[in-house]
């Protein structure tokens, strides 16, 4: 089977800054996969470029078997495909949740309002808050307005869920709500890339735990050996600081 | 004299001026064309703000870079400097030919106003300024919403027209509606330096009232309180628009509270 998202020697800078050394990894269809390591890794950057919020300089990325260097890629149709998630919700603040979730099954895919509000009330459902339908972001909690931005993602039916740490804005009592939303989704098949350091959910629902440091990936691994038996001292490290609370 | 007057000593009031014909008549010539012109200036300056606004603010280098240039120039040079050009410099530099000759003598009554040339070139001077600020005001407003915002939207599939469609104006328009209602109250104000280049607006009639009867007191008096009177309505229209369009639980409204 292709894979789903095929980083091949995938080279970034920002200005002079090398944010990723090539990069080279598959994420096969079902797989959900963690990355996580210290802040400027370059794990954000790596998913931000899944869907080419980020461009690259150097190497390729294959997203559902289609190349996004390749000469006149439709973006707006790949992103379509791939949803995506982010620490800050970034919820349309002058629509209700509702209103959030309908805009892009009806603008992108053409659905009738009546057809987009049937799907964006059972997602509303499925994420656990149907009665918030008509609220305004502002007047949802964080874990609330996290779990529409799930919803408006996967409104759009997308084949991959990027989420680009989902909880670390959020109140320690509504990680898990959030976390479990998630949870369901990986259970349910959906393809998944992670940047988190929710090491407890890692370790639960992730088929592979992917380790960057400084732009490159420096371990990859099931999350039983990543966790019970590092290979490189980066990650020890980087495990013995957030494993102790 | 005036000064006199204040103080009780020789002035003698006479408001009537202000309702006797013909002067009466005159200040309501002024108060209308004073509305005609800075409406459709503030239509002009709208249109073309917009224009700029986005403009400034989207990924295309050249638009940008004239857009930029455009902005920088009209809002950096003096109003009434922009008005003398329009009246007196457009016109020579027009070739001689029918063209000029007919903006020249151009003097055409309709059901509005006096379609004349001072009217034009108060019209372009005014409008042309305006823009140049309104666009300031709406690239900040795009600007202050979080680029993450775009990108929320850009990821779900949506094209960045449909971005800046359905997201970055409904959300920017509405952050600048206090700054814009200050734009609006000015360029009712401006339209007075149009006396500069004798468009007969209420500025224009007060002068006349004054040269006619030597009442100098009650023609200000008169020009002070149409101002205010436009001023206030405009600002009591902008601030419901404000309260209408007012996204939920985002700006603030009333006083900052500790």
């Amino acid at each position: 089977m292709a894979a789903a998202i095929e980083f091949k020697q995938v080279n970034k800078w920002f200005g002079k800054l090398h944010v990723l050394r090539d990069i080279t990894l598959a994420i096969q269809p079902g797989e959900v996969v963690v990355v996580c390591g210290p802040s400027g890794s370059g794990k954000s950057t790596l998913i931000r470029c899944v869907n080419r919020l980020e461009p690259i300089q150097s190497g390729d990325v294959v997203v559902l078997g289609q190349s996004l260097t390749s000469p006149g890629v439709n973006f707006s149709q790949l992103r379509s495909q791939v949803g995506m998630v982010f620490q800050a919700f970034n919820l349309y603040p002058h629509m209700n949740a509702l209103e959030n979730i309908v805009l892009a099954p009806m603008k992108v895919k053409g659905l009738s309002r009546a057809e987009a509000e049937k799907i964006a009330v059972a997602l509303l459902e499925r994420v656990g808050i149907p009665e918030k339908a008509g609220q305004y972001p502002a007047h949802l909690s964080g874990g609330q307005q996290q779990r529409v931005a799930i919803a408006r993602a996967l409104a759009m039916q997308p084949k991959i869920m990027l989420f680009d740490e989902p909880t670390s804005a959020l109140d320690p009592e509504m990680i898990n709500e959030v976390l479990e939303v998630m949870t369901d989704l990986a259970r349910e098949g959906m393809t998944m890339v992670v940047v988190t350091h929710e090491m407890g959910f890692a370790k639960r629902v992730s088929h592979r735990i992917v380790f960057m440091d400084e732009g490159q990936v420096v371990e990859e691994g099931k999350p039983e050996t990543f966790f019970a038996a590092p290979r490189s001292e980066r990650t020890k490290l980087f495990l013995s600081k957030i494993l102790v609370h | 004299m005036m000064l006199a007057g204040i103080l009780g000593l020789q002035y003698e009031f006479r408001w009537s001026v202000l309702w006797e014909s013909p002067y009466g008549y005159w200040l309501l010539q002024g108060f209308k064309n004073t509305i005609v012109l800075s409406l459709l200036a503030w239509a002009i300056a709208l249109l073309l703000g917009i224009a700029l606004g986005l403009l400034r603010t989207a990924p295309w280098r050249l638009p940008r870079a004239i857009a930029t240039a455009y902005v920088e120039f009209f809002r950096n040079t003096p109003l009434l400097v922009q008005l003398f050009f329009w009246y007196f410099a457009v016109p020579q530099i027009l070739p001689a030919g029918p063209v000029r000759d007919a903006i020249n003598s151009l003097n055409l009554d309709t059901p509005i106003l006096t379609l004349n040339f001072e009217f034009l070139a108060a019209l372009a001077g005014l409008g042309v300024y305006t823009s140049a600020r309104v666009g300031e005001t709406i690239r900040a407003g795009i600007q202050s919403i979080p680029r993450q915002q775009t990108e929320a939207a850009l990821s779900s599939g949506l094209s960045l027209i449909q971005v800046y469609r359905h997201v970055l104006i409904p959300v920017g328009f509405r952050i600048v509606i206090p700054p814009m209602a200050t734009e609006f109250l000015s360029i009712f104000k401006n339209s007075s330096l149009a006396v500069t280049i004798g468009f007969a607006e209420v500025t224009f009639q007060t002068q006349q009232v004054n040269s006619y009867t030597f009442k100098g007191l009650e023609a200000v008096t008169a020009a002070t309180l149409i101002y205010l009177a436009i001023s206030l309505t405009i600002a009591a229209f902008m601030n419901r628009m404000e309260h209408r369009y007012a996204i939920p639980g985002l700006i603030a409204r009333g006083a900052v509270r500790e």
